[in-house]
């Protein structure tokens, strides 16, 4: 909502020297967000000149070189509009002048001539092209002849106004009016509101006899209509042109722009129609399926059920508070206007709104309209029409009303207010505020009942009243302090953190990515089972479907990073996966991790990031959690096909698998990339037990190393679990530290393990070792028909 | 037989001092005061000497013995620091050369941001509870006052997934679940951080990103008020933003909060004086916060009449752009591992 200070000025008195900033900055503290608050012509140093001579500029085609009279001096002026000429009056922008766009005119020399100004359109000077004519679009803007030479062209074209560009919050639909607005400036300032001119004449048999309004439907709650007859159409005053310019509404001619007039001034869009083109009868109703209206831009609509239209009893003829039909429209040969002033159901409005044009009046009914202000706003249309369109006003108007006429009452205390304002605001003070937002207040033992104008539907608790008063006793006069509640400790589960830091100590980078992706992505790097959900309205193809798992988006960065001439990625992210399943929907916090090029091992160790790197990521990630031994690394059932099958394992967790780890296919990426996913819901659901000292040995540890060749494809995990039930509780570790084939070997490879014992009650002699080192050969043998390397 | 001694001292005394080598010496002790040395000799010899006269030479022969160890001892002393000497002048290195680099991975500027905001909150006894991300429209709007069809709706337009379910535009949809979810009824006080998703996308808009939501509820005599509310997010804004932070409250709208109120705070770029970040105003409009309405308290169960709180909600992208000075807010989720790198330290303290 765009308000304009002249229009203001006729409901209320603001003392000229508030500043068109001030008042926005006022208005803000109360409640009323601004996003520009400036002159309507926001150009300095404008002066009305006469051109006195204009001859072409010798080394142009189109330039001009003019000598312009502006009172106190004759200025030589480089001129490039088409339309200039001798004689006119023109807008100079003197030198020092600052032009909307930070524009500084300048003294110059153009190709040789000097110019000292700037001859200026209209649009040069702030007006927006889309209100002016052909002529105003494509050159500078010609005074009339009576334009005083030297005087301040915004103040003779009566463009002097200033504005505020209003972003007004959603429930205060009573300030989308300049009534409305100067109640807010009134309580303010504590001004009274003047009320606008409703007086007309009226002639004629009474509406009645010959008109009728139906309504058959419940989204319908007011319709009042009225006729004026014999309206001469012409252009509108300068006052009704230049405020609709100031609060953005392009004039069009008299009556239809009275129409838009009134809707700034009451808040209360109205429709005209042409009344000889209708029947003698108003029906509202609800649209059937499949009915065809031409609106008044021409096109076809197609109408729903839950669209109310406005009918002549034959035919639509509107669409109720989004656009009138096309042909009932107002034209140059109108010469009888039936004027609609109506409420209408907002959500039904919002609905038919939203698919054909928010419009400002649409706007309007969606917020909800004051029935008060119905009736206002056709008094006000029928006078304006009278005065400024020579309209004869027939007598009597056609109403159809069902609106509530009650006034909602409010009760309440100030310890009501200062309970929850945490203040100390008195009881007169609270019927002051009261007062200056011109709310009637009766008082009985201390209890404040408070009579609710029509306007403020967004008033309807005590709470709203409680913010009422706050907000014109000024929110900023509160003292902020902080609750008095028990001391007590807040709880927070830090195990994400805990994992992040991990990650992070490990030398990975912690990203952030959306979980919006492309469907044809989100069955991608799982075989899991499991309903995508789709966005019914994405905004992009690419970003349709809820992610899954989080590995796309990690090899989604990975190719960002790529394609920047980074090589070496180790990423990681904490964040959520979803899913449907049946009628369940779900979501599951995800640990993902991507790794590709150069890792550093810690000091000083560079490695080409491989299947066991990011396996010893995984393991490092589970054993700092206290997984410790309870996890196994195992084939996966089902292919993915996104990983390179002979690198890719499931990651089990006593018997669940929680995760996947493996290299990317190579068809995929060419660059050898890492990744895993664990879901930390299901890992995590898995108990941990308390982190607690176990006594440290007094005894040495002894160590040896064995040798042996076996089966190639007997793995890591079988031959250890073999060792480990050999090696009984004397065998406190054991570690592979050397895996080797060759041609020699054939179909066997060499492998090495360390074996640690210890035992907590002695030193162990060769003699208690080497029984135990003989019986893990031996089981080696049997299991595997190992062979020891001697 | 005091010249011989006296002889043999002084001769010993000139090889020791001519000595360099730690190992040579090792050897002339045991030349000089070993079982064959001359010494020694000399007391093997005394029963030649007459019997008055042993024990004097005797106590000889021993100072003689002394003195030399002594002197072996310093000599011994000398080259041992001199050996090391020569061992720490090869070691000697060039201590401004580079180190060797152990590396350091990296945290997302947000989530530093979020582990700042969760230590205040929980510093003042709030709960830092979770919530779906997936919601239903009854969390997500009717149980916070937004009926279908309600206008204000439109301020958020939001990524349904079906007609019920949709991504939270809000993380006050977790006011509603930890309402309702207390079943006991007892005073709340939380904060929710994480992922929102509106549908828009343009240079100051991300339609993913992350927020913060505060509720603290408790009974009417505890007279939670607006001058509490104000209080507690002075303290976040000012251990956020720096103590000189002011906070400025406008009156506003949300269905979920009545009074409702928009906090600006002082602009982070310019200090206050207006600059073209805060669009010349000097304030940067950051929190949207209010007294929670009572149909919101009883639509989840708690009644109006013997309970009264306060919400509030910030959005955290902007403060990570401020805290580190990210100039473009899509660097935060365009995942350049340069971008990322640079968030490797411990964090400083406003």
């Amino acid at each position: 909502m765009i308000l304009s200070r002249n229009f203001l000025k006729d409901y209320i008195d603001i003392d000229e020297s508030i500043d068109i900033t001030t008042l926005a900055e006022d208005m803000t503290k109360v409640g009323n967000e601004y996003d520009l608050a400036s002159e309507l012509i926001p150009a300095t140093n404008l002066v009305i000149g006469k051109v006195i001579e204009c001859v072409n500029h010798p080394d142009s085609d189109h330039l001009h070189c003019c000598k312009v009279d502006i009172g106190t001096e004759v200025l030589n002026i480089v001129c490039g509009a088409p339309n200039v000429r001798e004689g006119i009056k023109v807008i100079v922008a003197l030198v020092g002048a600052e032009l909307p766009g930070g524009i500084v005119i300048k003294k110059g020399i153009i190709r040789g001539q000097e110019s000292n100004g700037m001859i200026c359109a209209l649009y040069e000077i702030g007006i927006d092209k889309k209100f002016l004519s052909e002529e105003d679009k494509n050159g500078i803007h010609i005074l009339d002849d009576k334009a005083p030479i030297g005087e301040s062209p915004a103040k003779y074209m009566k463009l002097d106004d200033s504005i505020i560009d209003f972003e007004l919050t959603a429930n205060r639909g009573d300030l989308l009016s300049i009534l409305g607005m100067a109640y807010e400036v009134g309580a303010i300032y504590n001004k009274k509101v003047r009320l606008p001119d409703l007086s007309h004449n009226e002639f004629g048999e009474d509406l009645n006899n010959s008109f009728s309004v139906k309504v058959n439907t419940d989204n319908c709650t007011l319709f009042i209509a009225r006729k004026a007859l014999n309206v001469t159409i012409k252009e509108s005053p300068d006052f009704i042109r230049n405020r609709l310019i100031a609060c953005g509404i392009r004039p069009i001619n008299n009556v239809v722009d009275i129409s838009n007039y009134v809707m700034l001034e009451c808040g209360q869009p109205l429709h005209f129609y042409d009344a000889d083109k209708l029947e003698n009868v108003i029906e509202v109703r609800m649209a059937n399926k499949g009915e065809i209206l031409t609106t008044l831009d021409g096109n076809k609509r197609v109408l729903e059920e839950t669209d109310i239209v406005i009918s002549d009893g034959k035919r639509a003829i509107g669409l109720a508070g989004v656009m009138g039909g096309l042909d009932t429209e107002i034209v140059g040969t109108t010469k009888n206007v039936l004027i609609e002033s109506a409420i209408f159901n907002n959500v039904k409005i919002r609905k038919t709104s939203n698919k054909i044009l928010r419009s400002e009046a649409s706007n309007r009914f969606e917020k909800g309209l004051d029935p008060a202000r119905a009736y206002m706003a056709m008094e006000r249309a029928v006078k304006l029409l009278e005065e400024y369109a020579d309209a004869q006003i027939q007598t009597g108007k056609v109403v159809y009303d069902v609106t509530n006429k009650e006034y909602k009452e409010i009760d309440i205390t100030v310890d009501d207010i200062n309970s929850l304002l945490g203040t100390n605001i008195t009881n007169d003070e609270t019927i002051d505020v009261f007062r200056r937002l011109d709310f009637e207040t009766s008082v009985k033992d201390n209890i404040i009942t408070v009579k609710i104008p029509t306007r403020r539907l967004d008033i309807s608790i005590k709470e709203d009243l409680i913010e009422e008063v706050g907000r014109i006793y000024g929110v900023n006069n509160i003292k902020g302090k902080l609750p008095v509640t028990p001391i007590k400790i807040g709880s927070v589960d830090k195990t994400d953190i805990e994992i992040r830091n991990k990650m992070i100590s490990l030398g990975l980078n912690e990203t952030l990515s959306y979980i919006l992706i492309g469907d044809k992505d989100v069955h991608k790097f799982t075989s899991d089972e499991f309903e995508e959900l789709k966005l019914l309205a994405p905004m992009t193809e690419e970003k349709n479907v809820l992610r899954y798992s989080l590995i796309n988006s990690l090899y989604k960065i990975f190719e960002y990073n790529k394609a920047h001439y980074i090589k070496d990625v180790s990423i990681f992210e904490i964040g959520k996966g979803f899913w449907k399943k049946g009628d369940i929907y779900g979501e599951d916090k995800k640990l993902c991790c991507l790794m590709t090029g150069e890792y550093y091992l810690g000091i000083d160790t560079k490695k080409n990031v491989d299947f066991y790197v990011i396996k010893g990521v995984v393991e490092e990630v589970l054993d700092y959690l206290g997984y410790e031994n309870r996890y196994s690394f195992v084939i996966p059932k089902n292919t993915i096909s996104e990983f390179h099958p002979g690198q890719v394992a499931e990651i089990n967790v006593n018997g669940d698998i929680v995760g996947v780890i493996g290299r990317i296919h190579p068809e995929i990426s060419k660059d050898s990339v890492y990744v895993f996913e664990i879901n930390l819901n299901k890992l995590l659901s898995k108990k941990v037990s308390k982190m607690k000292f176990k006594d440290i040995s007094v005894y040495p540890t002894v160590n040896k190393d064995i040798a042996f060749t076996i089966d190639k494809n007997v793995t890591a995990d079988e031959i250890s679990k073999v060792i480990k039930k050999a090696g009984g509780n004397l065998l406190v570790n054991y570690k592979l530290f050397d895996i080797y084939t060759n041609q020699i070997l054939g179909n066997k490879k060499s492998v090495a393990y360390s074996l640690t014992f210890g035992s907590n009650n002695k030193t162990l002699t060769d003699e208690e070792i080497n029984p135990i080192i003989e019986k893990i050969i031996e089981s080696l043998q049997k299991a595997f028909n190992a062979e020891l390397r001697k | 037989m005091k010249e011989r001694i006296e002889q043999i001292v002084n001769s010993a005394k000139e090889r020791i001092n001519k000595i360099e080598d730690l190992q040579e010496l090792q050897e002339l002790k045991v030349r000089l005061l070993g079982k064959k040395s001359e010494l020694s000799d000399l007391l093997k010899g005394l029963g030649t000497v007459a019997k008055e006269e042993r024990p004097k030479i005797g106590s000889l022969v021993n100072e003689a013995r002394q003195e030399l160890e002594e002197k072996i001892g310093t000599a011994e002393k000398k080259l041992k620091e001199k050996v090391m000497n020569q061992k720490l002048e090869k070691e000697k290195i060039d201590i401004t050369a580079p180190s060797t680099k152990i590396t350091r991975g990296s945290k997302h500027p947000i989530n530093r941001v979020i582990e700042e905001i969760q230590d205040i909150f929980v510093s003042m006894g709030y709960d830092v509870v979770d919530g779906p991300e997936l919601e239903t429209d009854e969390f997500c709007f009717e149980r916070l006052n937004l009926p279908k069809g309600h206008p204000a709706r439109d301020m958020q337009d939001s990524f349904y997934i079906t007609d019920e379910y949709l991504l939270r535009t809000q993380t006050s949809s977790v006011q509603a679940r930890t309402m309702l979810g207390n079943e006991n009824k007892t005073p709340i006080r939380m904060i929710c951080i994480g992922k929102t998703y509106r549908k828009e996308d343009d240079a100051t808009h991300s339609h993913q990103f992350n927020q913060v939501e505060g509720l603290v509820v408790d009974y009417k005599e505890k007279n939670i008020s607006l001058a509490d509310l104000k209080g507690t997010l002075e303290v976040f804004m000012k251990k956020m933003l720096g103590e000189n932070t002011e906070l400025r409250f406008r009156p506003s709208y949300f269905p979920f909060t009545e009074p409702s109120y928009e906090v600006d705070v002082t602009c982070f770029k310019c200090g206050g004086k207006g600059c073209s970040l805060c669009k010349k105003t000097g304030w940067i409009e950051l929190l949207g916060s209010g007294m929670v309405h009572p149909k919101v308290l009883e639509m989840n169960g708690y009644d109006p009449e013997r309970y009264s709180g306060f919400a509030f909600g910030t959005g955290i992208d902007r403060l990570a752009m401020f805290k580190y000075g990210i100039t473009d807010m899509r660097y935060l989720y365009t995942n350049d591992v340069r971008f990322l790198k640079q968030f490797d330290r411990k964090d400083n303290n406003f």
